[in-house]
Formats: structure tokens, C-alpha cells, sequence
């Protein structure tokens, strides 16, 4: 197949909700009612929302319609950097759905729930094995959620050692989820700049750290998808002055079965199994971000934990040093369902997954390097760092590069981040792509350069075949309009 | 972007290194943020500005302005208390854009030590700085 | 392995092109003692059906409806999924996307979550909501967390009989701050004692949850007055939503902030979660919320379409300067929500909220007349409050073994509402079951 992919479709318009409908319809099976009414105090009644009344068959064409205008993995590939929009298979949804999994109440007593608390507790253990930690919590919700659970678990554990810290070390190629989690524990980010291979220095960490420092918040593999090589020596730095090194496992995808993150110095660490572990995005959400730690930090973590007694599974708050609870039950348990499916699916073929993964982005790197900039010239892990320095010269940003690549079926990779890459392009192809589809990818991105250099114009107004031009940002946020 | 010889730096206005501009008016000074700024930030969306009676140093941060995708901190080019803000901005902050040194002011201050003034640079000093940069 | 297409060759002409000859290699920037030096002990891989087989044992251990009557809510509730919904949401085009960074790209994503918005800002009575939070609890905390920045006070008041465990969650994350917690009584008809508090002013905001933990319809109205009359927020909670299609929004009755669990809009219990952070306010302070947000606007050629918008209040541009840490919204939740009150539309929400109210006033009333005692004199929506007499634990554990899960004991978070069971009621019970419990109860 040597035809671009991108082409135009059958794509319908389609209205508002609240534009369709008509009074008096309902697409919901409502029961019966087997009960008399019974009167209702004034004082509360109100009016009730203004919904539209639609169909059941309006409700399905609309969204049907609506999703119609997404691209998703299942679509074609994705390749957005830091992002790991791998494959999402399509029996851990099933699993997921089954009766006994979506339909239990968390308060079930747990002579109730055992298959529930059972599949919790051995996912940990599997978590625990893949990064090599000693002890994990399931409950935060998402990355973000699993690093604020870490800044609260270092809060912990100094307050414990009796001297409450008011600085965190963040390096300047971390995502920004970061320097906020950090904030939200009063913890005062202090960034520090990579070197010139893109990886810290242990002097630049030695500069800063003191006995004012909570620790640092490191991504490894980082954001330009390079390994932070000189890891273990950071961590003898950080841990001499008392501090916690907390890992970002954003990137765990590249390194499942080759490195051992306990052995590489990391205190604490979170996972994001929407990445990592083929859960699905969802368009933005849900995920889930557990939390691994050692066992100096096991005590910390948050209540309610499942412990196992005698082959039967149980909820248990007797962790008096707990930082407390994070969500309002126990996790997302429906995207743990998922993960669990996958890692029975892979078993120790994981190790397979992030080999290809880091085959699929070094072979990226290789073959355009040359048609685009690229700042660090290593080897890279599961994702890879260009710029559009080369094509800077023609007035053609990353911008134009991305939207461009929309033309020919694909979405575009992860841009302007990280920061310390001007005009970033950050790709990451996951292993679940194969070698014709990259080659195409390639392709459609030196076909671009090449546009770029004779017909910019091309660029400058994509893309062209989606169902909108570029939108007006400015307007949106000048004069927002949020609700219709 | 402009080039250095597009920009409108007015010549009765002094200006400070974070490229705001100032100028008296009787015993106050108006601020807003020049040419150059307002070019560099792109279209701007959302003004904050501090609330008339704060009194400020110079140097301190005032406010922000918002691109799309980016907040820059403003910074008092002279310290004082503010006796005025701009309050079109909350539904135009197009004007930044548009009219920098007109519509676009934001703050009115009554400056705290005159010395201060006399220390913002002149419109050939601050281009000369811009060179530089 | 089925996910992962590459053949023998492709491996070799691939690695080949990256100048290598064996897939180890590509690691070599990994120092050797920061490696593994033993396989993953993981157990072997399963096929598809093996795998099937080992879900179904663990999922079919559990208890659920409809072989189970479950007679409990407490921030998650049994409504009925309809298969449109359910149906709708496995288009892969929603599941396997991204956050909607590329807008040409994520037209569906982006309008359904503005329709999102659109309808949860209309169910609350407020003026604006975000695309979704995690949950309940995180939602509440991040409300807090939004009142203490725009007040800049150090101090929040929480009612007792907002859910215990969003309570917990709230001091988990408020717990550096030095933030102060205030507590409130609750009152002889189920509802927090506004009379007790005293010395509101230095108050970020006062937290409501309404129908609260007990099921009591709060005075919101008081509770907006009294926070306004000092400067401070009215922050309104909910674990029932479904509610609001009956009783007074709390916009309408003056909140701030509204937010809550939306969960039982449409979306499975899943042992708790994901559910679905729910957050509004009104757009004077649009600019301090959390969360990200979806706007309406046109493109090149004047044609309508969404994009998020006001990101710069986001971490990934303000980092530790932003409204909150969160970067997902539970889109895929939001949506499911979206797709359910469409489904029931205005006209259908108030008839369902309705069926709740009804059939669980029927069922306080058939327990009264047993003889049991409904100890709250408030108001309530599809749960209650029953006093048991002595003993009623070992009956209680008699019923799990009928398949029946007679509420929930409220002791374990109440130690004074000893034999105090939370009971919760929705269209899915039949008044046949109800009958059935009032009689075993009884028995």
C-alpha cells in the first residue's frame, strides 16, 4: 500500500444534543411503577434540569456521529510521546464488564467480594515484581493522583524522622504534573537543568540537595527518552542527606524486565497502567496510578490495604501510620481489571513488549534523523526527541508539521514538550506498531519535510481533511463559552 | 515577531528590563507592558491585575498575562501604591495588543520614592538593550 | 504473542537500519548495575480462553445483583445501564483515544464532553462545570483546596454527615496545608446544626453534602446565607445526583461550588470506581478551578467546534503555580454520564428521581408499620436511616446468606448510631423485594 492513508469520508454533521429531540420522548425503559406516589414537601421540590427529550435512536445516532470525528489507536497510529497509546485489547474490556466485577457495591462484605480483593492482591504482586519494589498501593486514580500520593508519603515520612522539609528537586524535562504535585504538599520545586547528553549530572543534584530537601521527583527513562545513566549514583546523593527519591514510571514501558527500579535508588514510584499496562485512555481518562514503594515507606501507605489471611482476602485499616485515603474507595478497580488481563495475557513476555518498543523508537530515530533535527543524537529508549530547527529556515513550525501529518492518517506525536527542546516533536511509537506501519509514518513525515521546502502553503493551512480547519483558541479563551 | 526596527518604542515613556513601560502623569505613573512584549506573547487572553490600594515594590510581581498557551508574570517597574487599573481589559485584553501604550495600560501608580524613576531606562537605552538580547 | 506484530525479520532488518545486530544492545546506555539480572517471575502467559476462564471464577464470586439484593448506596448506587449507553460507549473511537490535544482530530471527544459540561452545569443549577475529576471524594478536596485560594483563608468548616470516607480523603490532602478542619455537629433530625457553628469569618467555605451521608435533605439556603454573611464559600457535596431531576439544585439554593460523585448516572459500581469527579461553580471564578475544561468556538472557515480552553490555570503550562495537579478528567465516565440523562431526558430524570423517592418512602413506611424505628424526621431521597432493635446483627448476617444485604450498619463511622443501618432504594427493587426484606427483617 503505497497510497497515503489519509482520505476523506462519509462524515455526517450532526447538531447540539439539546438541538435534536422533542418534548415527551425518552430513550430510557423505565420500570414500572408498583408503588403509590408520596407527597413531597414544597420547600425541597424544584424544578428539575432542562434536558432534551430525545430517542433512543437519536441518542445512538448522535454519538455514533460524534465518535465518528475521533481518531483512536484503533483507528491508526498515535504516536504521542510520553503517552504510550499502545494497543488496548479488547477482552480486558469484557473482563471488566463482567456482572461480578461492574456490578459490586465496595462496601460488599468481604465474604462477599473475595474474587474482587483476591485479583486486587495479586495484581500488586505483579507490579511489585515487574519494578522491583517491595509493596504497592492501588488507590490513586491516575499519574498525577499516584505522584500526589508519593509527595504525601514523603510528608510522611520526614514528618516520622522528625524534620519537616520545605524544598523538592524537580529536573527541568519533567512533566508539569510534577512541580504541581509537589506544590500541593507545601513542597517548593527546585529545578534543575539537564547536561548536554540530556541526562542530570550527579554535580548538578550535589549542588542543590541539602538537608532542606524532601527528595527528588525523577522520570526515568526521562521525557527526551533517554536513561538517566547516572541514576544510582543521584540516589547515594539525595539518601546521604536524608532525602527520598520519588520515580516518575510515566515511561516504565521501555524497561519492564530489564531495569530493577528498586535497585536503581527509587524510594517511591508510580505506574501509570493506562500507559504501561494497555489500559485504555478513554479520551482523556479514567486511568489508574498505583504507587510501588520500599519497604522504609510500606508503612505510609494509604488505608484501606488488602491483606490476605489463611487463603481468604480482607480490607484493612490497622496501618496506624497511614497518610489515610486518597480516593474515595479503593481505586479505579475497573481499569485494574484491565491491566490484570493484560499482564496474565503477556506473563514474562513484558519483557518482549518494551524490547520492541525501544526497537519500534530507535528505528524512528534513525530513519528520519537527518530530514529532522535532533537535538540528542544516543540511543534512545521507547520515544525520541526531534525539532524543527531544519525547518525553521522555510517559516514552518512543529505546529504546521503536526497538523499536516493529520492529512496523511495520522495523529501526531506529543509537541512542544519537553520544554528544554525548542519546537519539540516527541514520538513514541509503542511496540504494538509494525514495521510497515512505521515505515508509512516515516514516509508521510519526510514527504512533509519536503513540502515544507517547495510548497509550504500546504502546512501552513492543515489540516485538510478533518472535519474542521484550525480552531480559534484565542477567541475560546478571550471569551470563553463553556456551557450551551 | 517584529524586527527591532518594526517596533514602536515611544520616545516620552521610560521602560524597564521585564519590558514594561512607564510614564508620568502629574505625581503618578502609568504602566503597561511595550511593544515588544505584547508582540512576543502573541494574542493575549486574560489580564490579572492587582486591586487598587496594594502597594508594591519595585520588582515585585503585579500581575499576569495570559497567551493561549503561556502565563507571563508582570513586574512593578518602579514600587508604589496603585491608584487606578485598567478594568477594560477584563473584556478587552485585546488591547494590549492593539494599543500597548493607549488602551492597553494597566495600572496607575503612585510611586513611593521618585528616585525610582529615574532609574528606568530611556527609549535609546532600552534598544540598546534589546540589541543585546 | 497477538499484540505484537513484529516477525523474526522484521526484527533484523530493523535492527539492522539502527546499526545493531541483537535486541539487547539497544539497551546499552542502561548501566549493567541498574539492570535486572533474573526473568520477570510472572506466571506464564494464558491464552484468551484460559484467561476467560480465570475471570469469570473470580467475577462470579462476588455478589451482585440481580442474584443478590443489595440494599446499600453510601456514595454508589444500583440504577439501571441502559444497553444504548453501554453499547455507545464501547465505540473504540471514544475508548481508544487520547486527551484531546489535537482538537481537528478529537471533534467527538471534545463536543460531547461540552454537551457534558452543558448538562451537569443544568442538573446542578450552575453556571459552569468542568469536563470531570477523579471522583467524589478528590472532587470535594479539590473544591476546598479552590475556596482556600480565592478566600486566601486558612480554615474550612465540614459537616459530620458529609460521606465519611470523602471526609478522609479531605484531611489526607489537606493534611500539609495546615489548613484547619472545622467539624459539625449533626442535629435530632439528621441535618448538620448550623446553630453550633461559631466564628465563621476566618472560614474558606462552609462544606454541605446534600441529600447528606444519613439521606437528610440539607437547609441549603441557611447554609448559603450563612456562609455569604462571611465571606466565605458555600461548597455543596453529593454521592446522588439523580436527586437534583426532584428536590432544589444547589445551585438555585446558592452554592459556590457544587461537587460530587456522579456515578450513578449511568455508570457501573465497579467496587467503587472509576466513577466521576463532578465539579461546578459559578463563572466568576472560572478561573480558579481544577480541571480541564472545553469551549466553543469556530474554525478557519466559520464553522462551529470545541477545544480545551483556559489550560493556562493547567500544570502542564503553570506547574506549580496551577489550580490543581490533575491532568486527566474521567472523560470516558463523563461521557457514559452524558449518554444516560440523555437517554432520560428532562422528562424521564424527574419521572426515575421520582420512582426512587416513592419507592423508598414505601419502604420507610412498610418498616414503620412493622414496628421498626426511622429515627431522622428530615426529608430524605432514596436513603434512610433504621434503627434495628437489639440483636439485629446476627439476623442481618442470616440474610446475606438469603442473598439479601440489608443496608449497611452505620456504627463502624457512627459509633453512637449503634444498630443504626443505612438503607438505600432505587427503581431497580420491585416492591415485591421490598416486601420481602420488610418481612425478613421482621422474622
Amino acid at each position: 500500500m503505497n497510497k497515503s492513508l489519509g482520505a476523506t469520508g462519509l462524515i455526517l454533521n450532526e447538531p447540539l444534543l439539546w438541538e435534536r429531540g422533542k418534548k415527551g420522548r425518552c430513550g430510557f425503559s423505565m420500570p414500572e411503577r408498583d408503588v403509590d406516589s408520596f407527597p413531597l414537601d414544597g420547600d425541597i421540590l424544584g424544578e428539575g434540569p432542562d434536558f432534551p427529550d430525545l430517542s433512543e435512536v437519536e441518542v445512538i445516532r448522535h454519538y455514533t456521529r460524534l465518535s465518528q470525528w475521533n481518531f483512536g489507536v484503533d483507528t491508526g497510529m498515535y504516536p504521542l510521546g510520553s503517552c504510550t497509546m499502545k494497543y488496548n485489547p479488547k477482552v480486558n474490556e469484557r473482563h471488566a464488564a463482567l456482572p461480578g466485577f461492574a456490578s459490586a457495591h465496595p462496601l460488599l462484605p468481604p465474604v462477599l467480594s473475595q474474587g474482587i480483593l483476591e485479583l486486587m492482591f495479586e495484581l500488586e504482586k505483579y507490579l511489585a515484581e515487574i519494578t522491583g519494589m517491595d509493596a504497592v498501593t492501588l488507590q490513586p486514580a491516575a499519574g498525577a493522583h499516584g505522584e500526589l500520593t508519593g509527595m504525601l508519603l514523603i510528608y510522611a515520612y520526614h514528618k516520622k524522622m522528625g524534620s519537616l522539609r520545605s524544598k523538592i528537586i524537580v529536573p527541568d524535562t519533567a512533566h508539569g504534573t510534577n512541580p504541581a504535585s509537589a506544590a500541593l504538599c507545601g513542597f517548593r520545586p527546585v529545578p534543575v537543568k539537564s547536561n548536554e547528553k540530556g541526562v542530570l549530572s550527579p554535580e548538578a543534584i550535589r549542588e542543590v540537595m541539602d538537608e532542606e530537601t524532601a527528595g527528588i521527583m525523577i522520570t526515568n527513562p526521562n521525557t527526551l527518552g533517554l536513561f538517566e545513566e547516572n541514576i544510582r549514583e543521584i540516589a547515594e546523593i539525595v539518601h546521604a542527606k536524608g532525602g527520598i527519591v520519588y520515580g516518575d514510571g510515566a515511561n516504565m514501558n521501555a524497561v519492564m524486565g530489564i531495569v530493577d527500579m528498586g535497585k536503581i535508588g527509587f524510594d517511591i514510584m508510580h505506574l501509570n497502567l493506562h500507559k504501561t499496562f494497555s489500559t485504555p485512555h478513554g479520551g482523556g481518562g479514567p486511568g489508574s496510578g498505583p504507587v510501588c514503594v520500599k519497604s522504609h515507606i510500606e508503612p505510609f501507605l494509604p488505608a484501606p490495604r488488602v491483606i490476605e489471611k489463611k487463603g481468604k482476602f480482607f480490607l484493612s485499616d490497622e496501618f496506624p501510620e497511614s497518610i489515610g485515603k486518597v480516593h474515595t474507595f479503593y481505586g479505579n478497580f475497573g481499569v485494574m481489571v484491565k491491566a490484570y488481563s493484560y499482564i496474565r495475557t503477556m506473563g514474562p513476555s513484558l519483557k518482549r513488549a518494551s524490547q520492541l518498543a525501544v526497537l519500534n523508537a530507535n528505528y524512528i530515530k534513525e530513519t528520519l534523523k537527518g530530514t529532522y533535527d535532533l537535538p540528542y543524537d544516543r540511543p534512545c529508549m521507547h520515544e525520541c526527541v526531534f525539532s524543527d530547527r531544519l525547518q525553521e529556515p522555510h517559516k514552518v513550525t512543529t505546529l504546521d508539521i503536526a497538523k499536516r501529518l493529520m492529512d496523511y492518517g495520522f495523529h501526531p506525536p506529543t509537541i512542544y514538550f519537553p520544554l528544554v527542546v525548542h519546537g519539540a516533536i516527541m514520538i513514541e511509537p509503542t511496540e504494538t506498531e509494525s514495521k510497515e506501519d512505521i515505515d508509512r509514518f516515516v514516509e508521510a513525515l519526510k514527504a512533509i519535510a519536503k513540502e515544507a521546502a517547495e510548497n509550504r502553503e500546504l502546512l501552513l493551512k492543515a489540516p485538510h481533511n478533518c472535519r474542521v480547519t484550525r480552531l480559534d483558541e484565542t477567541t475560546a479563551a478571550r471569551k470563553p463559552c463553556l456551557t450551551g | 515577531m517584529k524586527e527591532i526596527g518594526e517596533l514602536v518604542i515611544p520616545g516620552d515613556a521610560r521602560y524597564a528590563e521585564d519590558h514594561e513601560w512607564a510614564r508620568l502623569e502629574g505625581e503618578d505613573v502609568r504602566i503597561g507592558i511595550n511593544d515588544y512584549a505584547q508582540d512576543q506573547l502573541g494574542d493575549i487572553v486574560f489580564v490579572e491585575l492587582p486591586q487598587v490600594g496594594d502597594t508594591f515594590e519595585k520588582g515585585e510581581e503585579f500581575g499576569t498575562v495570559e497567551s493561549v498557551k503561556a502565563v507571563s508574570e508582570l513586574y512593578m517597574p518602579l514600587g508604589g501604591e496603585i491608584v487606578a487599573v485598567n478594568e477594560d481589559l477584563e473584556d478587552a485584553p485585546e488591547l494590549v495588543n492593539q494599543e500597548p501604550y493607549e488602551g492597553g495600560w494597566m495600572i496607575l501608580v503612585k510611586p513611593s520614592d521618585q528616585a525610582e524613576w529615574d532609574d528606568l531606562m530611556t527609549k535609546n537605552a532600552y534598544l540598546d538593550l534589546l540589541k543585546g538580547e | 504473542m497477538r499484540f505484537l506484530p513484529h516477525t523474526d525479520e522484521d526484527v533484523a532488518s530493523m535492527l539492522r537500519a539502527v546499526g545493531l545486530t541483537d535486541i539487547d544492545s539497544l539497551f546499552s546506555t542502561i548501566p549493567v548495575d541498574c539492570r535486572r539480572t533474573t526473568d520477570l517471575n510472572l506466571p506464564e502467559a494464558l491464552s484468551e480462553w484460559q484467561l476467560n476462564n480465570r475471570m469469570n471464577i473470580l467475577a462470579s464470586s462476588v455478589a451482585t445483583f440481580p442474584e443478590y439484593r443489595v440494599f446499600a448506596g453510601a456514595g454508589s448506587y444500583e440504577h439501571y445501564i441502559p444497553e444504548s449507553v453501554s453499547y455507545l460507549l464501547g465505540r473504540s473511537e471514544f475508548v481508544t483515544s487520547y486527551t484531546p490535544y489535537q482538537p481537528e482530530m478529537s471533534q467527538g471527544t471534545l463536543q460531547a464532553i461540552y454537551e457534558y459540561q452543558t448538562l451537569a452545569a443544568r442538573l446542578l443549577g450552575m453556571e459552569v462545570a468542568n469536563a470531570s475529576l477523579y471522583d467524589g471524594a478528590t472532587a470535594l478536596a479539590e473544591a476546598l483546596l479552590m475556596a482556600l485560594r480565592i478566600t486566601k483563608k486558612k480554615r474550612v468548616a465540614l459537616s459530620s454527615l458529609i460521606h465519611p470516607f470523602y471526609q478522609q480523603v479531605v484531611r489526607t490532602y489537606l493534611g500539609p496545608t495546615g489548613v484547619s478542619i472545622d467539624e459539625i455537629p449533626y442535629d435530632k433530625d439528621g441535618r448538620t446544626d448550623y446553630a453550633s457553628l461559631k466564628g465563621m469569618e476566618d472560614c474558606a467555605a462552609l462544606a454541605i453534602q446534600s441529600p447528606n451521608f444519613l439521606g437528610s435533605i440539607e437547609k441549603l439556603r441557611e447554609a448559603a446565607d450563612l456562609a455569604h454573611d462571611n465571606n466565605s464559600l458555600l461548597i455543596t457535596a453529593f454521592t446522588e445526583p439523580l436527586a437534583y431531576a426532584l428536590i432544589k439544585n444547589p445551585g438555585s439554593e446558592g452554592a459556590d461550588i457544587a461537587c460530587g460523585e456522579g456515578q450513578s448516572l449511568g455508570i457501573p459500581r465497579s467496587f467503587g470506581g472509576p466513577g466521576l469527579g463532578m465539579f461546578a461553580a459559578s463563572m466568576k471564578h472560572v478561573r480558579s478551578m481544577p480541571g480541564r475544561l472545553v469551549g466553543k468556538t469556530l474554525d478557519e472557515e466559520g464553522r462551529l467546534g470545541f477545544v480545551l480552553t483556559l489550560a493556562t490555570r493547567e500544570q502542564h503550562i503553570r506547574r506549580e503555580k496551577a489550580t490543581s495537579n490533575i491532568c486527566t478528567n474521567n472523560s470516558l465516565c463523563a461521557l457514559a454520564s452524558a449518554m444516560y440523562m440523555a437517554s432520560l431526558g428532562g422528562t424521564g430524570i424527574k419521572e426515575l428521581a421520582r420512582l426512587n423517592y416513592d419507592k423508598s418512602e414505601y419502604l420507610k413506611g412498610q418498616l414503620k408499620r412493622a414496628g421498626f424505628s426511622i429515627p431522622f424526621k428530615s426529608a430524605t431521597f432514596n436513603e434512610f436511616v433504621v434503627e434495628f432493635p437489639d440483636g439485629f446483627e446476627s439476623t442481618y448476617k442470616q440474610l446475606l446468606k438469603q442473598k439479601i444485604v440489608a443496608g449497611l450498619p452505620l456504627a463502624p463511622w457512627y459509633p453512637e448510631l449503634y444498630n443504626h443501618y443505612l438503607l438505600c432504594v432505587t427503581e431497580t427493587a420491585s416492591k415485591e423485594d421490598l416486601d420481602t426484606l420488610v418481612r425478613e427483617v421482621k422474622s
